[in-house]
């Protein structure tokens, strides 16, 4: 049962291979073979969302993946989102907006907000609180966590009004 | 006054005004020195603090860079978990770890007689009869008091290896009954937890019963028929009850221990609010010279208090390490977290006021019972939560008489430790529904009863011996109840179509408790100063240390805004270093809302400390008089009389007369020849602080409009607005965001979580299915409105802000709740209020 395999995995446009026994969690993977430490882990059942990284584009509980099922995945984590030092709008909002105190669950907060944006980019404010109910968070009261998502939502829409995609602009008031 | 409909500040992210050559002096003039009796705060605002500038913290933060203890991998490193006792009550009869020896990957199994570790001690220095000492062993001594309780340590290779090798481990028990309630631990004939403790009570003190309770309680109940033929008072009583809450940091305790040769030290890397009282108790139990641990603190995700007393894991792990001389990993688990974690919260207050006929509180009479668990935690003991609600029950409120029993028990349930606000949510929600009766029983509007008791004239020495600073008791309370009654919330409660409740919550806190304050509990370790080390290095760049622990908080941030102001820098050249036992000779860490009223202090004075040297070097350097020079705000100092800085001038001196801090520190370090005689190289130095007398008293009024689902009983929260009074606000932004993260919690207690137990002591909410933490879903967008009143002895004028939103939160929905269910004659007075409860008492009316 203890017999290691294998893995081939992209975690953020790298191609890794890590030999793993099939217990080995994907969290566990990303955070302690590859030392991408920024995933972070809170319960290790599921419900609070800090292991939250985007498998093929899908938030995901990497505590609740085993690692041999990322086979051939492609992992975006937290170290993904900045780019040449520059932190992204949503990072930047997230700032803005104090939507994080002990930053223990802004990295699964982050990437479930790029999964949500990503998949409903017309979202409203109160779609978006909805989504985030996904994750818990101890610090916030989750108010400034909604504002900077919902922010980040509407100078996302701002940037496409000249581009061919409909916006719902009613969403942004 | 603030608008409450706004709580963006976009604008807030610039500091208050350009900086500007030619601005004035900055007010800090060289040679000031504090006489121990003058008042700290001057009322000087500077360029940064009340700025929401951008947090030091969240870059790291954002991009995956910050590092927590679990982010920590050491050469060689092994990993650790805790084989933990499944009964709740029992003599341990044998403790077999052969077989997880034999486990794949397992290097060592070590049960409490292999490490032989000295216990925690908490100890109040108060008669026998007021107060029971307990020991809590490192690891489980011939005896188990909860289910989760650690008994033995296994360490692996991996952590997997290590549950495999939990797994294997055998422990007989001879099993005991299980004391579950306060009620069960105080009836006749209860199993007993401690020996020490027959009757299950750890602490039992009686206070003040000052003259006129009883002859008040007379006079309301109308026993007196000559004074009460007319108009009657009421008398008033109340039983209510909290349930055992977590605290429930997202990131659980860890600790990454190892051994150091060369430094000859004990390496112990921990998430604690309080790294020094972690290490004096660790070189303790394991009977070494303080000198040879050292506790430092990465980056931590949250604490709310579980983590400000020391617990037994590290302790552990950090003997394994040494034992093995190999660094070892504890990671506590969440089922861990939720059942053997520090609990909090399980009080109950049976309360009896009485009023006159014009809704004057005249004599209140408090029993207070606090279930604390199985042991007493270090250092503040199992006292802390009846010595805080028997001291500070009067509230906000002026009491004429007073009389309180407060117990601590022992049960056979995880222990406790002072959750953010400590007693205040259930000391505060007990005489809030005093308040609510009381108007009820008078014909009276509940905050009209409020208004006529409120505390209005500062100082205030109450009938509990304790002395109130200014605050804005009454006009929290004014603003929060007009601000509901301008949005209309109580007109659309008057239409009766739905089940609208309006609550309000006024309180205050006691932050920044000092020495002196602790003392009065009688506590043998006593908390209180901090202090504070600030070094200029050559560039003019600085580095300030507090004993102080940030942990969400902001420290970093604010403490900066603080510095660069008192020195006239810039925060991004200030870094603050905490968490490193080696940097600073003691400290308490943060705890009751003490970091910016105590360690913010401290780190002031330091920084005015080194500017009155920084003002010295440039005197002599510049050939002037130590008083003819003064920092000038930007970074330099500047000599008073230097005709450049004359704008009527004639002609602009060439060379203006003024040094650069930089300047001034190349001398210092790297030409030290040129330094006045009685100078000493380098550019430190260090201050304490310690907040004199009862401390300083943060407000709040909290106001609460709910609906109740007729369909299911759950309770939704519409509207929520807190004004508060933290003094001098130093971020406007981090003060909001306490404000809500503990309002948040607050709520979570009032409406949704409980540590429940079954019948035997077996936890029933062991995971997040059952203890039900509140999501964005649950939790209302709040409008915060900030009074202030500047603490007159703290050196920014600031209080604390960190625990008020969980001490009004809960007795504000409870009112809110009640007032719902106004129609149905059923009264709620225990929490969290389950929508059962709710949906019953709406029904009866049906």
């Amino acid at each position: 049962m203890n017999d290691p395999h294998l893995l081939s995995l992209t975690v953020n446009g790298a191609e890794h291979e890590v030999v793993v026994e099939p217990r080995r969690t994907l969290a566990d993977v990303l955070r302690h073979d590859l030392r991408l430490t920024g995933t972070h882990v809170g319960c290790e059942h599921g419900v609070c969302g800090a292991c939250t990284v985007l498998v093929d584009g899908a938030p995901t509980r990497a505590c609740l993946v085993f690692a041999v099922q990322a086979e051939g995945a492609d992992v975006r984590t937290v170290e993904s989102l900045a780019r040449d030092g520059e932190l992204s709008d949503l990072q930047r909002a997230f700032g803005d907006h104090h939507a994080l105190q002990c930053g223990f669950c802004t990295p699964g907060f982050l990437m479930l907000a790029e999964g949500v944006l990503a998949e409903q980019p017309d979202a409203s404010r109160e779609d978006i609180r909805e989504a985030l109910s996904a994750n818990l968070c101890r610090c916030t009261g989750y108010q400034t966590i909604v504002d900077a998502v919902h922010a980040t939502a509407c100078s996302r829409r701002e940037t496409e009004r000249s581009g061919a995609r409909p916006v719902d602009w009613e969403s942004c008031s | 006054m603030t608008d409450l409909t706004t709580t963006d500040r976009p604008d807030q992210t610039a500091p208050h005004e350009a900086a500007d050559p030619d601005r004035p002096v900055h007010p800090l003039s060289a040679g000031h020195e504090h006489r121990p009796d003058e008042p700290r705060f001057d009322g000087r605002r500077g360029r940064w603090v009340g700025a929401s500038v951008p947090r030091r913290e969240d870059p790291r933060l954002l991009t995956g860079r910050g590092r927590f203890v679990d982010d920590i991998a050491l050469p060689g490193m092994l990993h650790a978990g805790f084989v933990r006792a499944t009964v709740a009550h029992a003599h341990v009869t044998d403790v077999d770890l052969s077989a997880t020896r034999e486990v794949p990957g397992v290097v060592a199994a070590f049960d409490g007689a292999d490490l032989a570790l000295g216990d925690i001690v908490a100890i109040l220095d108060r008669p026998p009869e007021e107060f029971t000492p307990t020991a809590m062993p490192v690891l489980a001594k011939g005896k188990v008091r909860f289910v989760g309780e650690p008994i033995a340590l296994v360490v692996a290779s991996d952590p997997y290896a290590v549950e495999d090798g939990i797994e294997a481990a055998r422990v007989s028990y001879d099993v005991l009954d299980a004391v579950v309630s306060s009620a069960s631990a105080l009836a006749p004939g209860a199993a007993v937890v401690h020996e020490e403790a027959p009757d299950n009570v750890l602490l039992d003190v009686s206070m003040f019963d000052t003259p006129g309770v009883d002859e008040a309680f007379a006079e309301a109940a109308g026993d007196d028929a000559e004074r009460s033929s007319t108009r009657r008072g009421c008398v008033v009583e109340v039983t209510t009850r909290s349930g055992r809450q977590n605290a429930l940091p997202l990131e659980t305790r860890g600790a990454v221990a190892s051994w150091d040769a060369r430094d000859d030290q004990l390496l112990v890397q921990t998430c604690t609010q309080v790294p020094h009282q972690v290490r004096t108790v660790l070189a303790r139990s394991l009977g070494i010279p303080e000198r040879t641990v050292r506790v430092t603190v990465p980056d931590m995700g949250g604490g709310f208090g579980q983590k400000c007393v020391v617990g037994r894991e590290e302790i552990a792990v950090a003997a394994a390490a040494r034992r093995l001389d190999r660094p070892v990993k504890w990671i506590e688990d969440r089922r861990e977290a939720l059942t053997a974690g520090f609990l909090a919260r399980e009080q109950e207050y049976r309360t009896r006021a009485a009023f006159d006929a014009d809704g004057h509180i005249t004599a209140l009479d408090v029993d207070v019972v606090c279930d604390m668990g199985a042991y007493s935690c270090y250092p503040f003991t199992a006292g802390i939560e009846p010595l805080m609600a028997s001291a500070e029950m009067p509230s906000v409120y002026r009491v004429p008489a007073y009389r309180v029993r407060g117990r601590a028990i022992t049960s056979t349930k995880a222990p406790t430790a002072p959750y953010r606000g400590v007693s205040r949510p259930q000391y505060v929600m007990a005489i809030e529904r005093v308040m609510e009766k009381a108007a009820r029983a008078l014909g009276m509007d509940p905050v009209e009863v409020r208004r006529r008791n409120v505390i209005t004239a500062f100082p205030y020495t109450g009938i509990n011996g304790v002395t109130y600073d200014p605050g804005t008791y009454r006009e929290s309370l004014d603003l929060a109840e007009a601000t509901i009654r301008e949005e209309g919330w109580f007109e659309a409660r008057e239409r009766g179509d739905r089940h609208l409740g309006i609550g309000f919550c006024c309180f205050s806190e006691r932050t920044g408790y000092g020495s002196e304050a602790f003392a009065k509990r009688k506590m043998t370790v006593v908390p209180g100063f901090d202090i504070s080390e600030i070094r200029m290095d050559t560039t003019g760049s600085v580095v300030v240390t507090s004993g102080t622990m940030n942990h969400g908080q902001s420290h970093e941030t604010t403490f900066a805004q603080i510095v660069a102001d008192r020195l006239g820098l810039d925060p991004e050249q200030v870094k603050l270093r905490q968490g490193d036992t080696e940097r600073i000779s003691y400290g308490w860490g943060t705890f009751a809302s003490r970091s910016v009223t105590i360690g913010g202090s401290a780190v002031a004075l330091a920084s005015e400390r080194l500017g009155e040297l920084l003002c010295r070097i440039a005197a002599h350097l510049l050939e002037t008089r130590p008083e003819n020079v003064a920092l000038d705000g930007d970074g330099g100092v500047v000599q008073l009389d230097d005709p450049s800085r004359t704008r009527s001038g004639a002609e602009p001196d060439p060379s203006p007369k003024r040094l650069s801090f930089a300047d001034i520190a190349d001398v210092a370090h790297l030409r030290a020849h040129l330094l006045p005689k009685d100078v000493d190289p380098t550019l430190t130095a260090t201050a304490s602080f310690d907040v004199p007398g009862d401390g300083t008293f943060s407000n709040a009024t909290h106001a609460a409009v709910v609906e109740a689902d007729p369909g299911t009983g759950q309770v939704r929260i519409l509207r929520y607005v807190c004004v508060e009074d933290c003094g001098v606000v130093i971020h406007p932004q981090v003060v909001d965001g306490q404000c809500r993260g503990g309002i948040a919690q607050g709520i979570a207690g009032a409406l949704f979580e409980e540590v429940t137990y079954d019948d035997q002591g077996e936890p029933s909410a062991a995971s997040f299915i059952d203890y039900l933490v509140p999501t964005a879903t649950e939790i209302p967008d709040v409008s915060i409105a900030h009074l202030e009143t500047p603490c007159a002895f703290t050196a920014n004028g600031a209080k604390g802000a960190g625990e008020g939103g969980t001490i009004g939160a809960p007795a504000a929905v409870l009112n809110a709740v009640n007032d719902a269910l106004r129609h149905t004659g059923v009264e709620l007075d225990t929490t969290p209020i389950h929508p059962g409860t709710v949906l019953d008492a709406l029904e009866g009316t049906s």
